[in-house]
C-alpha cells in the first residue's frame, strides 16, 4: 500500500488562513479611503481571498494534520500569502511594483519579512500601498502560522506539530497547557510591544524632537521594527528621521528578536529567566562586540561622522539592524570603508534569537555550535569523557546538535550556491556586480535581512537585477524564512511516494 | 524505652545490641534463623513476621512502643512498616532507605510516608565520604556542635612528622585536644608523655581550622595539603552524590563509570563533573588519563570485589589515598588492613546515624569510636553538672580518668578547653568517653 501526502488536507488548512486575510487588508484599504486614492487594489483581493480560501476549504471535510501536512502546509502558507499578498501591488500599477516578477517579490520580502524592496521612487506609490508592505510585514514577523495555529487549535488539529516545523527548535517552550492559549498570549505581547512603540514613536514626534515622525509613520515603523523586517515608506529609511528616532528604534529592534517567551516572563516580573538565559547573554554580547568592532573602526577611519555620539548611533544602530535581520539603515552604510562593512556582512549571519521574529542562523545555534565544538575539543584530547552539552542548565541531546550542525551547514551551501547564481546570472546580462555585492545580496535575501551592499545597497534598490535573479531570490526569502527544511522535505521524492 | 526493631540484618541487629543495654528492645524478622541467633546472643525479644504485618506489630506490642526502626535493605518494606505503625498510635517512627527521592520528599514534608526521622543510607555514606576526603590523612570525620567543632581520627604513617613524637611535641595547635590513640585496636587516652607511632591512630578534637592544620602535619609530606584533584569509580548512587557533594564544594571531580546510559545519565545531571565512560580496572586507562596523580580514589561502584581492586590498582599506580564503599561490614576492617586508606559501610554509617538520633535527649550528637570503644559526646550542660561554674581543673577530678573534654563552645563560639577555664550553664562540650565509664560519667555530667 501507498500512503501519500494528503495534500488536500493542507491546501484545506491553508484556506483557512487566506480566508482571514481580508482582515489585515482592511488597514490599508482605510488610508485609501481616508487619502482618497484607489480602492480597487484592495477591495478585489479581499474578496478573491476570501473567496479562495472558502474555496480551498471545501477540498475535504478530513481536517487532521500529520508531520507530512505540515511541511506541505507551512510552505504553502508562505507561498500563497505572498501571491495574495503581490496583487495589491499589481493592481495600483505603481512604479516598480506593477511588474509582475516586482510585485511578487516585494510581496515575498514582505511576508518573509525580509525588507529587500524593487521599489526605485518612494514617490510613485500611494500611502496605502506602502502601508500594505508594513502590514504583510508585521503578519510575517511573528509568524502568520502562530495565528494559524490560534485559529487551527481551535478546530483540533495538531497545532504542537505546526509550531515545531514553524519554529524548528524541538523544545518549543509551551507556556500554557494549550497552544492555542500560547499562540494568543505571544501574540498580545507582539501586538502590545507594537502599540508601544507607536506610542513612543508619535510621543517623540508631538514633543518636537521627532518632525517626520507623523502617526502615519509610526505606525508603519511600528509595524516593521518589532517584526525586524525593516521595510520603511521611506526611500532613505531610518537616515530619514532624527537622530531621537533612531535611538529608539535600536531598542525595539532588539526587542523583536528577543525570544518571545523570554520576554514573557519579565513581563511577568520575572528577570531570572533572562538572566540565566545563555542564549541572551551570548546575544548581548554579541551586539557589544560588533557594535563596538563597527564603532572602534568608523572612530578610526575618521570617515563621514563629526561626533562620538554620530559613530556610536550609527555604528550601534546598524549592528543591532542587522544582526536582529531587521535591515533599517540610519545611515548609507555603503560609504563605510571596507572594515565595518565587512563586520556588518558578518552580521548578516548570526540572527537574533529563537522563539523571536528574527531570521538568519539564530543565536541560539551560533551557540550550541560553538558549545558543541568546544565540547569536541574536548573530547578530542580525552575520549572516554561524556560531556553533554548544556544550555542554561539544561541538557540538549545529540540529535538536536546533529540537526543544529546539518541545519547550519545546509545554510551556508545554500547561501555558496545563491552567490554563485547571482553572479552569473548578472554577467549574463552584464550586470555589473562584484563579488561582495552578489554575496551580500545573496546573504541579505536568503537570511531575511533586507538592504545589501553596492548595487543592492541601503538605499538602493533590488529592481536593476535580471528577472531570473529576482525569482530565485524569492525562493531564497521563501525557504530562508521556513528555515529550510520544510521546502527540502517537499522537494525529496520519498516524501511522496513511500 | 521500648523499641521495636524490624528487620535483623546488619543495621537493625547492630542498632538492636546497641539499643538493649539501655532500653527494652523488640525485634522483628522474616528470616527465623536471625531471630534465633539475635534471641540466644542477647538480651532481646525477637520475633519472626513481617514487619509490614499490623498483626505481627501488635504482637510486639506496638501500642506501647516509643519507638520504632524500619530498617530493613527494602525501602519500600521500611516505609510500608512505618505507615502501618502509625496506624496505631503515637510511635516514633525511623526509616532507613537508600533511594534518594523517597528522602527528598520526606524532607519536603517531615510526616511523609508516616516516618518521623529517615537515614538516607546513599545519602549519608556520600557525606562521610566527602567528609574524610576534605581531610588529608584522615580516616573519620565528624563535626559536632552545629561545625564549629570537628572530631577526626587520623592514621599516623612512618613519613608522618608527628610519628615518633610524644603528645606533648606534637600538641603545636592552638584549638586542638588530642583525645585517644589507637594503637593495635586498643583505645589508649592520651598524655602528655604517650608516645605516637607510626601504625597507630590519633583522635582529635577542636575547631575545623585547626584540625584541618593538624591533618597537614600527620599526612606524608608529599601529600597535597587540600585534595582537589578528586576521582569517584563507579556510577552508583553513592557515587552520584559523592560528586554532587563535591561539586557543591567547588571541585570539579571526575567520574568513571562503565556504562554508557548510566554515563551519559550521570554525565546530564552533575554539570561540573567530567564524566568518563570506562573500566576503571583498565590501567592503562587509568595512567592515560593521569588518575595516577589524583590526590584521592574513591572506589564506590556497587561491588565490593571490584572496589578493592579499583582501589589497590589506584595505589598500585600512586595515587595518595583511597576511599572504598564495602558494603560486606566484616570486610571493612580486611580493607584497611591490607592497605586501603578509609574503608565506608553504609550500613555501619546508617546504625551509627540512627543510634545516634535514638540517644539524642540525652546527648546531643555522638560519634562511636572503634568497635564501640568509646564515645564522642556533644552534651549542652545544666547548673546540674559537675562541670559547670568551676575551672576544669577541678572538676576533671571527680571524673573517671577515660574522660577527655575535647571543646567547649558558647553561643556559637569556639573556646579552647585549658584548665582554668570555666564552664558556665548552656555551654556545648564535646568529650571523649571510653565506653566501660560512660554511665558514671553520663550521670556527672
Amino acid at each position: 500500500m501507498r500512503i501519500r501526502v494528503d495534500w488536500r488536507v493542507s491546501c484545506r488548512l491553508v484556506g483557512t488562513i487566506l480566508k482571514w486575510l481580508w482582515v489585515p487588508l482592511l488597514f490599508p484599504l482605510g488610508i485609501a479611503l481616508y487619502d482618497g486614492t484607489a480602492l480597487l487594489p484592495f477591495v478585489l483581493p479581499i474578496l478573491g481571498t476570501a473567496l479562495l480560501g472558502l474555496g480551498l476549504e471545501q477540498l475535504t471535510d478530513e481536517r487532521d494534520l500529520r508531520a507530512r501536512e505540515a511541511f506541505l502546509m507551512v510552505s504553502l502558507t508562505w507561498l500563497s500569502i505572498a501571491l495574495v499578498g503581490a496583487v495589491p501591488f499589481l493592481l495600483a500599477g505603481e512604479g516598480t511594483l506593477a511588474e509582475p516578477v516586482n510585485a511578487l517579490f516585494e510581496s515575498m520580502s514582505g511576508i518573509t519579512t525580509t525588507g529587500a524592496t524593487v521599489i526605485v521612487n518612494f514617490e510613485l506609490h500611494s500611502r496605502a500601498i506602502l502601508m500594505w508592505r508594513a502590514v504583510l510585514q508585521w503578519l510575517g514577523g511573528l509568524g502568520i502560522l502562530v495565528l494559524a495555529t490560534a485559529v487551527l487549535s481551535q478546530l483540533s488539529v495538531g497545532g504542537a506539530q505546526l509550531m515545531e516545523t514553524e519554529t524548528q527548535t524541538q523544545d518549543v517552550n509551551k507556556l500554557t497547557p494549550r497552544i492555542s492559549e500560547t499562540a494568543a498570549l505571544l501574540w498580545k505581547l507582539y501586538i502590545g510591544l507594537t502599540g508601544l512603540q507607536v506610542a513612543v514613536l508619535y510621543g517623540l514626534h508631538l514633543v518636537g524632537y521627532a518632525p517626520e515622525m507623523t502617526l502615519y509613520n509610526a505606525i508603519a515603523h511600528a509595524f516593521t521594527t518589532i517584526a525586524t523586517s525593516g521595510f520603511s515608506p521611506r526611500g532613505d529609511s531610518i537616515a530619514a528621521f532624527s537622530p531621537a528616532v533612531q535611538w529608539v528604534i535600536i531598542p525595539f529592534m532588539a526587542i523583536g528578536a528577543t525570544s518571545f517567551v523570554l520576554l514573557y516572563f519579565v513581563f511577568q516580573g520575572n528577570f531570572d529567566r533572562l538572566r540565566n538565559s545563555d542564549e541572551f547573554r551570548f546575544y548581548v554580547a554579541i551586539l557589544g562586540f560588533f557594535s563596538l568592532g563597527v564603532g572602534g573602526m568608523l572612530f578610526a577611519n575618521g570617515g563621514p561622522y563629526t561626533s562620538l555620539e554620530e559613530i556610536a548611533r550609527h555604528a550601534i544602530f546598524q549592528v543591532v539592524s542587522i544582526v536582529t535581520t531587521t535591515g533599517y539603515a540610519s545611515t548609507d552604510f555603503n560609504l563605510w570603508s571596507a572594515g565595518p562593512k565587512h563586520l556588518l556582512f558578518v552580521c548578516m549571519f548570526i540572527g537574533g534569537m529563537a522563539g523571536s521574529t528574527t531570521c538568519s542562523i539564530k543565536t541560539l545555534r551560533w551557540l550550541v555550535v560553538v558549545k558543541a565544538f568546544r565540547r569536541d575539543l574536548f573530547t578530542a584530547a580525552s575520549p572516554s569523557a561524556i560531556r553533554p552539552v548544556r544550555l542554561s542548565g539544561s541538557v540538549i541531546d545529540e540529535e538536536t546538535i546533529r540537526d543544529i550542525y546539518a541545519y547550519t551547514l545546509v545554510s551556508l551551501v545554500f547561501f555558496i550556491l545563491a552567490t554563485i547564481f547571482v553572479v552569473l546570472d548578472a554577467s549574463r546580462v552584464q550586470l555589473t556586480v562584484s563579488e561582495f555585492e552578489a554575496m551580500s545580496a545573496a546573504a541579505a535575501t536568503f537570511f531575511n535581512i533586507g538592504p545589501a551592499f553596492g548595487i543592492a545597497g541601503p538605499l538602493e534598490s533590488y529592481e536593476p537585477f535580471p528577472r531570473s535573479t529576482k525569482l530565485v531570490m524569492t525562493f531564497l526569502m521563501w525557504v530562508g524564512r521556513i528555515e529550510i527544511i520544510p521546502v527540502l522535505v517537499l522537494l525529496t521524492p520519498s516524501y511522496w511516494q513511500s | 524505652m521500648r523499641v521495636i526493631v524490624v528487620g535483623a540484618g546488619e543495621v537493625g541487629s547492630n542498632i538492636a545490641v546497641s539499643l538493649a543495654e539501655s532500653h527494652d528492645v523488640i525485634v522483628i524478622d522474616v528470616d527465623p534463623e536471625k531471630v534465633d541467633e539475635l534471641t540466644y546472643s542477647n538480651d532481646i525479644l525477637a520475633i519472626e513476621g513481617d514487619g509490614t504485618s499490623l498483626e505481627t506489630l501488635e504482637n510486639a506490642g506496638i501500642a506501647e512502643a516509643d519507638m520504632l526502626i524500619a530498617s530493613t535493605d527494602d525501602d519500600e518494606t521500611n516505609l510500608v512498616t512505618c505507615g502501618t505503625a502509625k496506624t496505631v498510635g503515637g510511635v516514633f517512627t525511623i526509616a532507613r532507605t537508600r533511594n534518594t527521592n523517597f528522602f527528598k520528599t520526606w524532607t519536603k514534608s517531615e510526616d511523609a510516608f508516616g516516618v518521623d526521622f529517615m537515614v538516607s543510607t546513599n545519602l549519608l555514606t556520600a557525606n562521610d565520604i566527602v567528609r574524610v576526603v576534605g581531610l588529608p590523612a584522615a580516616i573519620d570525620v565528624d563535626p559536632f556542635a552545629g561545625g564549629l567543632v570537628q572530631m577526626a581520627e587520623f592514621e599516623v604513617t612512618a613519613e608522618s612528622e608527628i610519628a615518633g613524637q610524644t603528645v606533648e611535641e606534637a600538641d603545636k595547635f592552638e584549638a586542638l585536644t588530642f583525645a585517644a590513640l589507637v594503637q593495635d585496636g586498643d583505645v589508649v587516652i592520651a598524655r602528655g608523655q604517650t608516645r605516637i607511632e607510626a601504625g597507630n591512630r590519633v583522635i582529635v578534637i577542636g575547631s575545623p581550622e585547626s584540625v584541618q592544620s593538624f591533618s597537614r602535619t600527620v599526612a606524608s609530606p608529599e601529600s597535597s595539603d587540600e585534595a582537589r584533584d578528586i576521582v569517584v569509580v563507579g556510577g552508583s548512587d553513592i557515587g552520584y552524590h559523592t560528586a554532587k557533594l563535591l561539586e557543591e564544594r567547588g571541585i570539579e571531580p571526575r567520574l568513571i563509570e562503565q556504562d554508557a546510559d548510566r554515563g551519559r545519565e550521570l554525565a546530564e545531571d552533575l554539570p561540573g563533573t567530567i564524566v568518563l565512560e570506562h573500566d576503571a580496572t583498565d590501567t592503562d586507562f587509568l595512567v592515560g588519563e593521569q588518575i595516577d596523580r589524583a590526590d584521592a580514589v574513591i572506589a564506590a561502584t556497587d561491588s565490593d570485589e571490584k572496589n578493592l581492586l579499583v582501589s589497590l590498582l589506584a595505589q598500585n599506580i600512586g595515587v595518595q589515598r583511597t576511599v572504598a564503599v564495602v558494603e560486606e561490614g566484616q570486610y571493612a576492617g580486611l580493607f584497611e588492613a591490607i592497605g586501603i586508606d578509609v574503608a565506608i559501610n553504609p550500613r555501619e554509617a546508617t546504625a551509627e546515624e540512627i543510634i545516634r538520633f535514638t540517644q539524642k535527649g540525652q546527648v546531643e550528637n555522638l560519634s562511636l569510636i572503634e568497635d564501640r570503644q568509646a564515645e564522642v559526646l556533644e552534651i549542652e550542660v545544666d547548673e546540674e553538672s559537675v562541670l559547670t561554674g568551676r575551672p576544669i581543673r577541678e572538676s576533671v577530678t571527680e571524673l573517671p580518668s577515660d574522660v577527655v573534654i575535647g571543646a567547649v563552645t558558647r553561643d556559637q563560639e569556639f573556646i579552647v578547653p585549658r584548665g582554668e577555664t570555666v564552664i558556665e550553664p548552656g555551654d556545648h562540650v564535646v568529650l571523649f568517653v571510653a565506653t566501660d565509664v560512660l554511665s558514671p560519667v553520663m550521670d556527672l555530667v
